[in-house]
């Protein structure tokens, strides 16, 4: 039975995870920590991307939205980091929601430039100290460390369960969403937009909805990021990080949490472990991304889809 | 006969109104002026040679594109500037000419695809929900779904995704698909276009069947023996506007629509 | 009045630039409804093997300044439009018949891979045209004192888009071109070989294309391998503006945004000059997604 099979690799990989710290060094527990980002990240771009199949490649601004968020809200007003997860996860989507409106409705490749430009209107913002709250280019210094249930967070391990915990129930909520009547509404909005409204799918409602939500996830992405950086800048919410995301996704397989998994711990991982090539990653990554796309387009680890559990439960309705 | 009745009462009985509708693309008329109506309970058809406007005459029922003029009406309510998935929640559903189904998706959930918009829950409750009243929608939509496929002849391709159907399959599906929501007016865009002459057969019981639930039918077709047998009323259809009306006989014998259409129809 | 005659000018010569590279753009979109993401780069590569050939041969020194920058142009064009033809191989033709996901993916890849082997080979840092070789006359046109450069960069990069203008709408070649674009099956079946077609579009928009690099690397004497990106966003823009698909709208798409550029950045603020080219896309895609004169984008039934 498959579906066993998926569980227990499931849960060797979440026993692995869960231990891993014990057995490897701060440096490489900080390597985690950074594919945890990534995977957060790409894990809502998933959403946007693979599921609802909408081109976005501006979701590096809704990440730097929440970290923004954060560290004002915990500089100036002295508020825990952690605290302002909901808010900045609110404010990403809020600002996605604003954003997208009136652009949602344009055709793929149109929207992803569109989003292309916002996300470089957000950061030539951010670099203009925009408002006088960003701090220019140089960013925003002096975040306090996370606090949770008493314990200072301030070690690569603990920031390791932090993130990675953050990741596991996000991987858990978004299984559900994933077959719950909302993914099936996005999945229809993919395959086919005309036939989804023509079946009485509000079209626009759905894309929009998912923009926010994908956006939201990336702001709390943005609000542990800072807590873990305590430093925050443009730089680290350039185009090229909406380009790395956008890769994860479609390399590991659009629509699919293990495939975007996996990508994150390649396209992340990987470079740190042939570090010595540093210069040619990107270079290694553009030709991938080329090759990818003739000879293994639907990514690493393709979505299964739904059809062998809805088998079942037809069979088990059927006469 | 149903020509003969008084406007009026004609007037109450239609579920489906059209009046001097027309759109227009840039400088080309599509539409020009049509007017016609479909009583509930009926099958109507609607020809014409093909670039006659057909089913730019379909997409303005379904809200695809907006008339420049003219009003159409549907059980009394206005469709004039309703989006599209509102006019499929008032009760009109349809199949594509150029079948759109999900391909990647199997047939259920396809058919699912119609359910949607009856039942409730979104980010949250698809995240959260574990009430028992989703399951139940759940398993509600999911019976509905089967029992349309049955309906249509899809038993046994219930886990089948929709790509692999052959290409008559996939014009059953999409009538299931539109069947699941519930419609009052079912709109058939050249149903049974490439499909073999067992399978129009098939499709003839079929319509004979949704019309015995009670479904008004509107559909185009270039099968005229498919038209002739299912269809108690056609509209004729002639470089965006109508020729003619009436019933098969009246129509076949329509000087007008000899010479425009079914003089050079061979099947005829 | 000076200062604003001079940004005009200013706006107009980068203007030229972004419609050379929009042009580029706009004949690929046409002909195969495809956003060719790596032709910032080949721009970018104009502009380096520009400054390569230009000191490795010494072309002015031997050939005088015009004869020179002449042979050194049509060297550069030649070479990028080769790379350009080879990236329509290696990036695109594969893909000709899968999804627009897949295409657009690919194009990105090929942007990443293009700009990397440039740093690559030249290092991340900025390169420098060397600047004895190039005269800093100015011509005095109405007592206005204009760098010659920034005049020779509008009218040259106004004859080529004549000149592609006129190649397109008159000759046997362009009519099949236009042809591929409007509908490449009917094309097909009229014995236009439209293989060949889109080979000479990806031939001609690089070559255009690599001659806005020069330019670039003349007129500012500055170059870096990652400014093909930026320059390929506002040509994009620029075609966009124009209305996509189309040739005299990227002309107009790309002097417009010059000027709206150079002049945004003097009199309102220089910090946010890329963002007003960005804010110009959006707005043009919310308010008139036809472009000035051209084809719809949003979806249709």
């Amino acid at each position: 039975m498959k579906p066993r099979v998926d569980v227990l690799g499931a849960g060797l990989f979440a026993a692995a995870m869960a231990v891993a710290p014990l057995f490897l060094n701060a440096y490489q527990v900080d390597v985690l920590n950074s594919i945890g980002l990534y995977a957060l990240l790409a894990l809502g771009l998933n959403l946007i991307l693979g599921e609802a199949g909408l081109f976005n490649m501006g979701h590096a601004a809704f990440y730097a939205m929440g970290a923004y968020t954060a560290a004002i809200l915990n500089t100036r007003y002295q508020i825990p980091v952690l605290w302002t997860l909901p808010l900045s996860g609110a404010v990403a989507g809020a600002f996605a929601l604003a954003v997208a409106r009136p652009v949602v409705h344009l055709r793929g490749d149109y929207l992803l430039i569109v989003t292309i430009g916002v996300g470089e209107i957000v950061r030539i913002a951010l670099v203009n100290d925009v408002f006088g709250i960003t701090g220019g280019a140089n960013g925003i210094f002096g975040i306090g460390r996370p606090r949770l249930f008493g314990l200072v967070i301030r070690r690569p391990e603990q920031f390791f369960y932090l993130i990675w915990g953050f990741v596991a129930l996000t991987i858990f909520l978004f299984l559900r969403l994933k077959r719950s009547r909302f993914g099936r509404a996005l999945n229809f909005l993919r395959e086919d937009e005309v036939a989804a409204e023509g079946s009485g799918i509000d079209t626009a409602y759905y894309k929009l909805v998912v923009f926010g939500l994908g956006a939201a996830w990336a702001g709390m992405a943005g609000t542990l990021f800072a807590a873990k950086m305590t430093i925050i800048s443009p730089e680290s919410f350039s185009f090229w990080e909406s380009v790395v995301l956008f890769m994860i996704v479609i390399l590991g397989g659009a629509g699919s949490i293990p495939g975007v998994l996996l990508a994150a711990f390649l396209v992340v991982g990987l470079p740190e472990l042939f570090r010595e090539f540093a210069g040619a990653r990107m270079l290694v990554f553009g030709l991938v991304m080329m090759v990818m796309m003739v000879v293994r387009p639907q990514g690493l680890w393709p979505a299964r889809g739904r059809q062998k559990w809805l088998a079942v439960s037809g069979k088990a309705l059927g006469p | 006969m149903k020509a003969a009745e008084p406007t009026v009462e004609r007037e109450q009985r239609s579920l489906l109104t059209l009046g001097e509708v027309t759109k227009s693309f840039g400088g080309l008329t599509a539409v020009d002026k049509v007017s016609f109506a479909v009583e509930a309970g009926s099958v109507v058809g609607l020809i014409g040679p093909n670039g006659a406007g057909k089913t730019t005459v379909f997409n303005l029922i379904t809200g695809h594109y907006q008339p420049n003029h003219g009003d159409i009406r549907f059980a009394g309510q206005r469709l004039n500037g309703l989006p599209t998935h509102r006019i499929i929640m008032l009760g009109i559903a349809r199949t594509f000419q150029n079948i759109r189904l999900f391909q990647q998706l199997s047939a259920l959930e396809n058919a699912l695809a119609g359910c949607h918009y009856r039942m409730r829950g979104g980010i949250l409750a698809g995240m959260f929900g574990f009430l028992p009243y989703q399951r139940r929608a759940e398993q509600e939509a999911v019976e509905r779904s089967v029992g349309e496929l049955e309906f249509v002849g899809l038993n046994q391709k219930v886990a089948t995704v929709a790509k692999n159907l052959s290409y008559g399959d996939q014009r059953r599906l999409e009538i299931a698909r539109a069947l699941t929501t519930q419609p009052r007016l079912l709109i058939l865009d050249e149903p049974a276009g490439g499909m073999n002459e067992q399978e129009t057969e098939a499709l003839i019981g079929l319509i004979e069947q949704i019309r015995a639930r009670g479904i008004t039918i509107l559909l185009i077709e270039h099968d005229m023996r498919l038209v002739m047998r299912a269809c108690e009323k056609l509209v004729v259809l002639e470089h965006g506007g109508k020729i003619a009306e009436g019933s098969p006989e009246q129509v076949r014998n329509d000087p007008r629509v000899i010479e425009a259409y079914l003089g050079t129809e061979d099947e005829v | 009045m000076e200062e604003f005659f001079q940004q005009l000018t200013n706006g107009l010569a980068v203007g030229g630039i972004y419609a050379l590279i929009a042009l580029g753009y706009t004949m690929v979109y046409g002909v195969l409804k495809l956003i060719n993401f790596a032709h910032g780069d080949l721009f970018t590569y104009g502009a380096y093997l520009g400054l390569t050939l230009l000191t490795s041969l010494a072309l002015t020194d031997r050939l005088g300044f015009a004869m020179g920058v002449l042979v050194l142009a049509l060297m550069v064009m030649g070479l990028v439009a080769v790379l350009g033809a080879i990236l329509e191989r290696a990036a695109y033709r594969p893909l000709r018949q899968s999804p627009r996901l897949s295409a657009v993916v690919s194009a990105l890849g090929a942007s990443i891979f293009l700009q990397n082997t440039l740093m690559l080979i030249y290092g991340p840092r900025f390169q420098v045209y060397p600047d004895n070789i190039l005269p800093a006359a100015t011509l005095n046109i109405f007592g206005l004192y204009l760098p010659l450069m920034r005049v020779l960069i509008v009218l040259v990069s106004v004859l080529m888009m004549v000149g592609l203008y006129l190649f397109i709408q008159k000759t046997k070649i362009g009519t099949a071109i236009r042809a591929a674009a409007i509908d490449q099956d009917a094309a097909r079946l009229m014995g236009i070989d439209v293989n060949r077609v889109i080979m000479l579009v990806f031939l001609v928009g690089p070559a255009l294309g690599g001659a806005a690099g020069l330019m670039v690397g003349l007129y500012y004497g500055q170059i870096n391998f990652t400014m093909g990106w930026i320059y390929g966003m506002k040509a994009f823009t620029a075609a966009i503006l124009g209305g996509i698909g189309n040739i005299p709208g990227a002309m107009v798409g790309g002097l417009l945004l010059g000027v709206i550029e150079a002049l945004g950045a003097a009199y309102i603020s220089i910090a946010w000059k890329d963002a007003i080219a960005f804010c110009v896309l959006i707005l043009i895609l919310i308010v008139r997604p036809t472009g000035l004169l051209g084809e719809r984008v949003a979806d249709k039934v």
